[in-house]
């Protein structure tokens, strides 16, 4: 088989028979983010220690200190995880050069698996948005298309995934920052269970709902990834000891006498009608492989989208109050005072979707206001998280899309914020309720985009969720087609 | 709710923050679009609903009070934009 077809595990496995080196694997990557790069700009920062890297996993796997099914395969991480030494952007101005004095935990968790980072991977500014177009760094384009978006904001993420510049990535997802550029892109991607995985080095958007998860070629590669980073941290009061990730069990997941229910009122208003075909199609596949599929009705979707918006900015206004041209980031020169410096620097360093969203946050937040708005969204949160725990009395798993449309030209909703947040209706509800959910390929529209479908489990079902992925991608091969322009770049 | 000027002013000022001169009418519609979106929320019935602010029922997550070493000067201090003899350099904030 080709590099360039296999997956993180198949890779995996050729460099621990030695049929490859890690250093020929860091040297097919690097070519691959050479040759493509420059048409889809995912990385904001290549590493300059790969292939020193790769060497060094390779006498790690030769004297049994990595024992990963990932070793050696190289990887990218997503901008907004710490990384000691290596620029973390955060796709902003404001943190433009900064430099981290520590790693992440899932960072230092995957290196301890043996991963060999390629580099940080564009995004929207501070994870806020949907299309991986507001970086201070350049917009990432689809590696389907380059006129589209890749979808956000891990969408230097999932691009890079479906560019085969690197096999696998780091994402994270606060309102579908993961699921949905999976989507866009045709490839697999899981936001775990809220808690699964430590955000300690995260740099923080919205904490109550921020989870780190992988990207890659398939579910099996998102499971292995998964159970490399779910382990329980000290350093993140919020992350909670799990059993893990069994991956043989993942690869032996039968979906025969599944209950699969699907939300009616995803099927609504504003759902493209060739998305919603896809989805129908895979229903029906799932029942072929043996599963119960039916229709239920969960009207509280039509409330997911205010309530993550006033939750999310209120969060996001108090957590990048943090920015204040001293400590570290962006610094405006001259100020009249103290105050002057905390206003320019901040005024300068973030972009408009970001002051946008500290604004919405301080609304929500101010006296006269909160009632209404914050403790309301608080109590909606509530009802959101009721109601998929009724559903997952009667289902192993929800079935729905992950966005409503497929991936849009590059500039089409950033004119329009109300627009672009619309289009996160499926996957809000989910941080809402803190539960796992991936999304996995499923078709193509008519102009040849990748649609996804959301698999939605209940909490720490994610061998579940990858199980049924698994096994549908067993007998389909959505998740194996590539841009046939790939070949021409 | 109305987004007045005044109210995009105040907005500012909490945020410490200053919108480019040719954006704010832009800004000013845009939130209020977005505010008049949100407000559907209000009829969500909500009578007695509990707010909840984490969906797994953590509470009190405790540690041990050890003493920990705390990180060296020099790296809380390496991506400062401006510092001196050691510290961080802001300006004279009080006469």
């Amino acid at each position: 088989m080709e590099l360039k077809d296999m997956t993180a595990l198949e890779l995996g496995a050729a460099i621990r028979k030695g049929e490859i080196s890690a250093v020929e694997a860091a040297e097919f990557s690097l070519g691959q983010i050479e040759r493509y790069d420059k048409q889809f700009s995912c990385f904001v920062t290549v590493q300059e220690d790969v292939l020193q890297r790769a060497e060094e996993v390779q006498k790690g796997i030769a004297a049994g200190a990595f024992t990963s099914p990932l070793a050696g395969v190289p990887m990218g991480i997503k901008d907004n995880m710490c990384q000691k030494g290596i620029q973390t952007s955060c796709g902003s101005r404001m943190l433009a050069g900064f430099k981290p004095t520590y790693s992440a935990t899932a960072v230092e968790e995957i290196m301890k698996a043996g991963a060999v980072p390629l580099g940080k991977l564009n995004m929207d500014e501070f994870a806020m948005g949907s299309t991986s177009e507001t970086s201070f760094f350049g917009v990432t384009r689809n590696p389907w298309n380059a006129e589209c978006v890749p979808g956000g904001s891990s969408g230097g993420s999932a691009a890079a995934v479906a560019a085969g510049e690197c096999f696998y990535s780091l994402g994270s997802d606060t309102g579908g920052s993961i699921r949905q550029p999976a989507s866009f892109c045709g490839v697999t991607g899981i936001k775990p269970t809220y808690g699964a995985v430590s955000r300690f080095g995260l740099v923080a958007y919205a904490s109550s709902l921020d989870q780190i998860g992988p990207l890659a070629r398939n579910a099996a590669d998102c499971a292995a990834v998964l159970g490399e980073i779910m382990k329980q941290d000290r350093r993140d009061n919020t992350s909670v000891a799990t059993k893990g990730i069994d991956l043989q069990k993942v690869l032996h997941t039968d979906v025969k006498g599944m209950r699969i229910g699907i939300p009616a009122d995803f099927f609504g208003e504003g759902l493209d009608k060739e998305v919603a075909a896809c989805i129908e199609a895979a229903a029906k596949q799932l029942e072929s492989m043996g599963a119960t599929v039916e229709k239920f009705d969960m009207p509280i979707v039509k409330y997911a989208i205010p309530a993550y918006y006033i939750i999310a900015s209120a969060e996001a206004s108090s957590n990048l109050s943090r920015y204040d041209g001293i400590k570290y980031g962006y610094r405006a020169e001259h100020p009249a005072d103290l105050l002057d410096l905390y206003t320019k620097s901040r005024s300068e360093g973030f972009g408009m979707e970001v002051k946008r969203r500290i604004m919405l946050g301080c609304f929500v937040l101010s006296s006269g206001y909160y009632d209404a708005y914050y403790r309301k969204a608080l109590q909606a949160k509530a009802l959101i998280k009721a109601a998929f725990d009724r559903a997952f009395e009667r289902y192993d798993l929800i079935l729905g899309p992950v966005a409503p449309t497929t991936a849009l030209k590059i500039g089409e909703n950033l004119s329009d914020p109300l627009k672009m947040y619309l289009g996160d209706i499926y996957t809000v509800m989910i941080n809402l309720a803190g539960l796992p959910a991936a999304s996995v390929p499923c078709g193509f529209d008519g102009k040849g985009m990748p649609v996804g479908m959301h698999l939605i489990g209940h909490y720490f079902d994610e061998e579940k969720i990858l199980g049924a992925a698994h096994a549908y991608q067993q007998v389909t091969d959505w998740h194996k087609r590539k841009p046939t322009q790939l070949d021409r770049i | 709710m109305v987004i007045t000027d005044e109210l995009v002013t105040y907005l500012e000022a909490l945020g410490r923050i200053k919108l480019p001169e040719e954006s704010r009418a832009k800004a000013q519609s845009d939130l209020q679009e977005i505010l008049q979106y949100i407000d559907t929320l209000s009829e969500l019935d909500t009578e007695g609903i509990e707010p909840m602010s984490h969906a797994l029922p953590l509470t009190n997550v405790m540690r041990e009070d050890e003493v920990q070493p705390s990180a060296p000067t020099e790296e809380v201090l390496a991506n400062a934009p401006v510092k001196k003899d050691g510290y961080f350099l802001v300006p004279r904030s009080f006469e």
